[in-house]
């Protein structure tokens, strides 16, 4: 236990020793969000993760902004494991064949109004994996999306932004 | 000096031919009449030899039919083996009552290439979702891939277990938390489950049937997103399979880079996962503090590779960025900083006893069903079983430095978790050895490019990687005008997501999350 508290002792907030260029991005949309959030969804905005075929960096980077250096959650926002909680979709593609029905069913149990984040490159066009017989392409093609977030994958503080975007 | 040939030369006498078009020369390729096909398996299960892949090509464009290909390793030897069946009867003897790891192979062949596995016992398709025509097989040439499919009607026929009390719990394939997808199908008495089925093949997206409409450089990109946790060694394993083939030598300090990127994205993986373990026995004190230390990493990634998870700087014939003696003094410090923290949590980790309550003797996977799965990688290590690409297949500068290799006995979540371990501080050392003793010189040309990216026709290259899950196989194999024919993937997860049907049994369905997460296994890999 004595280990435990001295590592948080020594750890402390890491939020702060952030590079000053990052720091400052994450702290201006930080603030854009808290207000929008506070605004619209009374300081909560939860977030249900939809991979529906992507080849897994863009979740990688899903989870850091889960992380104690980006910390999304001190701006409410957090992640559920329901889609019938969720006031948005977060969805990385290309939308596979073998899930587009189960794209179509989370977005269905979602409840209104929702919104909906299509993550990476492959998400917005299908990618490097364009339109075949198994990827259908952007999540787009499939349901409607408010806001698309570029990059393969994108780096957290553009997710973050990406979900700034849509609730602004 | 190669056993496994000389096996095969002894049992099959003078019809065993050498394929001469097959890269690089110590893998050679056997090729022998069909109905030896599996009589050379038995020869080779008794020899204690691995089933490594068993994969179907369509060789039509050659004037033939179709090639079934089998790859068997024991120790540092690889060994593929070949035969052909007509067009008119795809078919071909089954191996599945010699070599477990056959089981979903031969699925795969039989749905996706439509080649009969002749005495397979299940003839559900695989990664063909049951809404699929029965007649589309997309590696088939004749298929056109840029149509849409219909959806058929079907139903997907999972094992049934019957008797008082038992119920069944169907999972996914969007699952509760920020991973992957794919279906698991629970048979439970109460808390304990008697039975796990995967069904997988949710994000298939085409990738084996994409490469063949692309040029070999653009197969580089999209070899390296097969699996986007695995960039780098997937990229580095096609690279390296290309290379062979074309006969192209990229230049030693490429190779000692490329390795350096390696051992990067090893530990930035193992750092994610340990944490997940932690999280899923509720610490997650350890989860932020292990995913401070994955973030920071990342961090130096971007900054002196230019991509977070250095995606695309492997080339054929080379890699893209350069690091200067800056770069390598602060990633030395870096070391220095990642190595001292690293210890103070895993001392954390070693000393809490709620926490190893949980992760010792769940998800036991014993060294004998190791052994007959034929698992790789970490999950391979943490159940006795001696296998690591980077000893068994060295590259420079694996040759020089040399990995130490944990391997534990329990197959526990904790000997994965502890194996992993192990690797940080291993990656860690082989990281500061490389930057010590870095050779100079280029980093590739445009002329070393170009060779590597233009392989004569009819040729096949084939490589290994040990990617941080384990041993990534890539085989590949030039067209009539020098295209991509037919390009192979085999993740660690192909034949590693067998292993956790098994290490499930007699656990109880809460354990069941932390049990998946100490394996941690690829679905887009497997899915491709």
């Amino acid at each position: 236990m004595i280990r435990i508290l001295h590592q948080i002792f020594r750890t402390g907030i890491v939020t702060e020793p952030l590079p000053p260029l990052v720091e400052a991005e994450i702290k201006e949309v930080g603030a854009r969000l808290e207000e929008t959030i506070r605004k619209r969804f009374r300081r909560s905005l939860t977030i249900r993760e939809v991979d529906a075929g992507s080849c897994n960096g863009c979740e990688l980077e899903i989870h850091a902004i889960n992380n104690p250096i980006y910390n999304c959650e001190r701006f409410g926002i957090h992640f559920t494991a329901s889609p019938r909680f969720a006031d948005m979709l977060l969805v990385t593609g290309p939308v596979s064949r073998n899930m587009e029905i189960a794209l179509r069913r989370t977005y269905n149990a979602t409840p209104a109004p929702k919104l909906v984040v299509a993550v990476g490159d492959c998400g917005y066009d299908g990618g490097i994996f364009g339109e075949s017989y198994a990827s259908l392409g952007g999540v787009g093609k499939i349901i409607p999306v408010d806001v698309y977030i570029p990059g393969c994958p994108p780096a957290p503080i553009a997710i973050l932004q990406g979900i700034l975007k849509v609730i602004g | 000096m190669s056993t496994l040939k000389d096996n095969t030369i002894s049992l099959i006498g003078i019809e065993a031919r050498f394929d001469e078009g097959q890269y690089p020369k110590d893998v050679p390729a056997c090729i022998v009449p069909r109905e030896r096909f599996a009589e050379v398996a038995k020869t080779m299960k008794s020899a204690g030899v691995r089933l490594v892949a068993e994969w179907a090509t369509d060789e039509s464009p050659f004037g033939r039919g179709f090639g079934i290909y089998a790859c068997y390793a024991k120790g540092s030897e690889y060994l593929i083996i070949k035969t052909y069946s007509p067009l008119e009867d795809p078919a071909f003897p089954s191996l599945i009552k010699k070599f477990v790891s056959a089981y979903r192979f031969e699925r795969q062949m039989k749905s996706l290439m439509g080649v009969e596995p002749i005495g397979h016992p299940d003839t559900r398709p695989w990664i063909k979702h049951e809404d699929w025509p029965e007649d589309a097989y997309p590696l088939r040439k004749s298929f056109n891939a840029s149509k849409p499919l219909p959806r058929v009607a079907g139903e997907y026929q999972f094992i049934k277990a019957e008797g008082e009390g038992v119920y069944e719990i169907p999972v996914g394939p969007v699952h509760a938390g920020i991973i992957e997808p794919g279906h698991f199908r629970f048979q439970a008495v109460g808390e304990d489950i008697i039975n796990l089925e995967e069904k997988l093949g949710y994000v298939h997206k085409g990738i084996e049937k994409r490469f063949e409409s692309l040029s070999w450089v653009e197969g580089a990109k999209l070899a390296g997103r097969v699996s986007g946790d695995t960039t780098v060694a997937h990229n580095l394993a096609y690279c390296m399979a290309l290379e062979s083939m074309a006969g192209c030598n990229p230049p030693q300090r490429a190779l000692w880079l490329r390795a350096l990127m390696l051992e990067k994205e090893r530990i930035a993986n193992h750092l994610g996962d340990l944490g997940s373990i932690c999280n899923d026995v509720a610490f997650a004190f350890l989860l932020y503090q292990f995913s401070i230390l994955k973030e920071r990493l990342l961090r130096t990634n971007l900054k002196l590779f230019g991509h977070r998870f250095m995606m695309d700087r492997i080339i054929p014939g080379g890699v893209v960025v350069d690091i200067g003696k800056n770069a390598q003094e602060e990633m030395l410090s870096e070391m220095d900083c990642l190595i001292d923290e690293f210890e103070r949590l895993v001392a954390i980790y070693d000393e809490n006893p709620s926490l190893e309550d949980r992760v010792r003797d769940a998800g036991t996977l014993s060294p004998d069903k190791a052994k007959e799965i034929g698992v790789v990688g970490f999950v391979a290590r943490a159940s006795g079983q001696n296998l690591d690409c980077r000893i068994q297949s060295p590259f420079p500068p694996y040759n020089i430095i040399i990995p130490k290799i944990a391997v534990l006995q329990s197959g526990d979540v904790h000997a994965r978790a502890w194996v992993r371990i192990e690797e940080i501080r291993e990656s860690i050392r082989i990281i500061c050895e490389i930057l010590h003793n870095l050779p100079d010189g280029e980093i590739s040309n445009p002329d070393l490019q170009s060779q590597a990216s233009s392989p004569q026709p009819h040729m096949a290259g084939f490589a290994v990687v040990e990617g941080w899950r384990g041993e990534i196989v890539y085989w590949i194999q030039s067209g009539p005008k020098g295209e991509i024919n037919r390009c192979m993937v085999r993740d660690p997860s192909s034949v590693n997501w067998l292993a956790l049907e098994q290490a499930i049994h007699g656990n109880i369905v809460p354990d069941f999350p932390l049990c998946n997460k100490s394996f941690n296994q690829s679905y887009s890999g497997h899915d491709l």
